[in-house]
């Protein structure tokens, strides 16, 4: 489809959450990767067993940091309520590993924790948890060497993020850079939930089915199971994650799962 | 410690001392690690310094506001009855008798004068003291400009008449109630308004520290401050100083006076609070776009500066300092609250200036370091002064 992937990517082996996304993509499958934040509520093991019983393709695990700029006021109440429970990565990774989820995991945390812990240490850690790829949303192309050297020699895919404020050029790097799949930034801003469907995040799924063969999910701002399907016309799948943190606050445990599931029929209906 | 291995030749090698950061780099310091969404508006804004600071016009245009508005050259004070009591000869650089009073105008009025030439037509800051939000409202109102300032729930509180300033001057002041709802939250919600509203906004930083190009646009702005304070210096005692000294929160007066005297052989002396000794700890971290000396606890959670002063309440430090800290160019010195609340009562009794308390901290220092100082020429940067701290230290002192 695309000629950008060059001969880097061509060079690099498909890691095992890039070829679970595109088994799942080849069955007509819309790819739906729901956000966790670890450490928030007594069962988060469990909810993650669960979401992906719901219907979850792959899961994104917070790895709360105490400077999440890029995450709005949801997101921040329950990075803040389990940094305050004490989760530490050490407590995230040691948990994860006893999970059998089903679906690929990928971490999504700020550099300082990968940069304290170092970054080797960090990459066999995912790796040793079973976690297949990291997210990391202040590491952008320009500073990310250091940590994908170590990450690809651990084989943890680095999933890079494509924002509505990039050039085609930018965009083209980023996605040929990024491992697992292409996360396309919905909108210009933070995550939380929003009434409305920004037009950005069709504008940019579109700009990125263009220029890459590699999954591309969309994410911030994606609130229903309607805005999800809506963005997955154009785009591979969405990652969600405000919305769900939000029926775990107010509804539980329960509404969550379910939330989830609905977020999956809305994909199926498409 | 950090496992993560901090080279201090690593990175782009040594660029000559106080040159232009080569991608951004101070030695291994320094860096952009910022939101993929806000990477097109640094490399803008680099495109943007970098092309205003080769221009005449733009430098006849900042000299001319910070004449004509700031009211520079600010002096230079010779302390008579301190010199005497320390046993030292003390120079103020006198940033307090500046416009808005503090140095923090002159990196403002650079910055908004850029935001006119990008096209912006919104100021967004955070603050600490409220010294860098009142420089900030009063460039937009100068520009014609909206602004939005960020500042932490405490510091509303104990810096009440600077919010009431803020807002006089046509401001938003936003508090920040996450985390220790003090500078650093206030600096997580000014990133977070820019990440929203990036195409219409310049993030107008309030120090030398942040992402590439702030750390370098931000001394390049201060850097009047050590250009003035050299020339005072030989016209006044015919000499270089001895010592330059000054406080030292994100580090941008601190920055501007050192850049001044880096090829001199004064001793540089940068003055952290106790309680946010980012360099004194030494622990390398990446936290507001930079890499540098953090606060932070055994995971790399940031931890919460604790200061009397609210502009050095702040668990990082500017990049570059903590590049001239590993060169041992400069040194870091720590002072306690009480020893800040001492020199605050000492300079307004002594010379009838009332120092900020940020500025407090340099004096503090060099009140105990008095017998290493002893005959010495020592060159103080006092950053700004202390009308916004009166209130409070009625509290403290009764
Ligand atoms: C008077 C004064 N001095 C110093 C500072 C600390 O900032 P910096 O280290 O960037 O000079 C502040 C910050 O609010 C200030 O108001």
């Amino acid at each position: 489809m695309s000629a950008d992937t060059g001969t880097a990517a061509a060079t690099t082996p498909v890691g095992s959450l890039e070829a679970h996304l595109r088994a799942c993509r080849a069955e007509g499958r819309k790819l739906l990767i729901p956000y966790l934040t670890a450490g928030y509520g007594a069962e988060w093991t469990r909810l993650i067993e669960e979401v992906a019983a719901a219907g979850a393709d792959a899961i994104e695990i917070g790895i709360p940091f105490s400077d999440p700029v890029i995450d709005g006021p949801t997101v921040q109440l329950s990075t803040a309520a389990a940094l305050r429970a004490g989760t530490t990565p050490g407590v995230v990774l040691d948990a994860v590993e006893g999970l059998d989820a089903g679906v690929p995991l990928v971490t999504m945390t700020y550099y300082n924790i990968l940069f304290h812990m170092g970054l080797k240490r960090f990459a066999e850690g995912l790796t040793r948890a079973g976690i297949s790829g990291a997210i990391v949303p202040d590491l952008p192309l320009e500073e990310s060497g250091p940590w994908t050297t170590e990450a690809d020699a651990a084989g943890v895919e680095t999933v890079l993020l494509a924002a509505p404020t990039g050039s085609d050029e930018r965009l083209a790097r980023v996605c040929e850079r990024s491992r697992g799949f292409v996360y396309g930034v919905g909108l210009v801003g933070i995550t939380g939930e929003r009434a409305q469907l920004a037009e950005s995040a069709t504008t940019i799924a579109r700009r990125l089915k263009a220029i890459t063969d590699k999954p591309v999910a969309i994410g911030l701002g994606i609130s229903t199971p309607d805005q999800a399907a809506e963005v997955a016309q154009v785009a591979d799948g969405v990652v969600v994650g405000s919305a769900i943190i939000r029926q775990l606050i107010d509804n539980g445990f329960d509404a969550c799962v379910d939330f989830v599931g609905q977020l999956r029929a809305g994909l199926d209906r498409g | 410690m950090s496992a993560t291995p901090v080279d201090p030749t690593d990175g782009s090698g040594l660029t000559s001392l106080m040159g232009e950061p080569e991608r951004g780099r101070f030695g291994p310091y320094g860096g952009r690690f910022v939101p993929e969404t806000l990477v097109p508006a640094c490399e803008e804004l680099e495109v943007a310094f970098t092309t205003a600071w080769a221009d005449p016009t733009f430098h006849a245009e900042l000299d001319g506001l910070l004449s004509s508005y700031a009211g520079r050259p600010s002096p230079l004070t010779a302390c008579t009855r301190l010199s005497e009591q320390l046993g030292l000869t003390l120079l103020l650089k006198r940033e307090d008798l500046n416009h808005t009073g503090s140095h923090k105008i002159n990196n403002v009025l650079g910055q908004a004068l850029l935001a006119r030439r990008m096209g912006k037509k919104r100021l967004v800051a955070e603050t600490g003291a409220g010294q860098h939000g009142v420089a900030t409202a009063t460039a937009a109102a100068l520009f014609g400009m909206s602004c939005t300032v960020y500042m932490g729930e405490v510091d509303i509180e104990r810096q009440a008449l600077n919010v009431f300033r803020m807002r006089l001057l046509g401001a938003d002041v936003k508090p920040a109630s996450s985390g220790s709802r003090t500078l650093k939250d206030a600096v997580n919600e000014a990133m977070r308004d820019w990440v929203a509203t990036v195409e219409e906004t310049h993030y107008c930083l309030g120090s030398a520290m942040g992402p590439h190009p702030y750390p370098w646009m931000v001394r390049e702005l201060q850097r009047v401050i050590g250009i003035e304070a050299r020339q005072q210096c030989l016209d006044l005692i015919g000499a270089d100083p001895d010592v330059v000294t000054a406080c030292v929160g994100g580090g941008s007066n601190a920055i501007g006076i050192f850049s001044g005297f880096v090829d001199t052989g004064a001793e540089l002396v940068g003055v952290e609070p106790a309680g946010g000794k980012a360099i004194g700890q030494g622990v390398p971290g990446v936290v507001h776009g930079m890499l540098s000396y953090l606060l932070q606890d055994e995971w790399g959670q940031v931890v919460e500066a604790q200061s009397i002063s609210a502009g050095l309440d702040y668990p990082g430090v500017g990049p570059e300092h903590a590049y001239l800290a590993d060169l041992g160019r400069a040194r870091y010195e720590q002072v306690t609250d009480a020893e800040v609340i001492d020199a605050f009562q000492l300079l307004s009794r002594t010379e009838g200036v009332i120092p900020a308390l940020e500025s407090a901290h340099a004096l503090a220092w060099v009140s105990r370091a008095r017998d290493e100082l002893a005959g010495r020429v020592v060159l103080l940067n006092l950053s700004g002064r202390g009308d916004k701290d009166v209130a409070q230290m009625m509290d403290i002192l009764g």
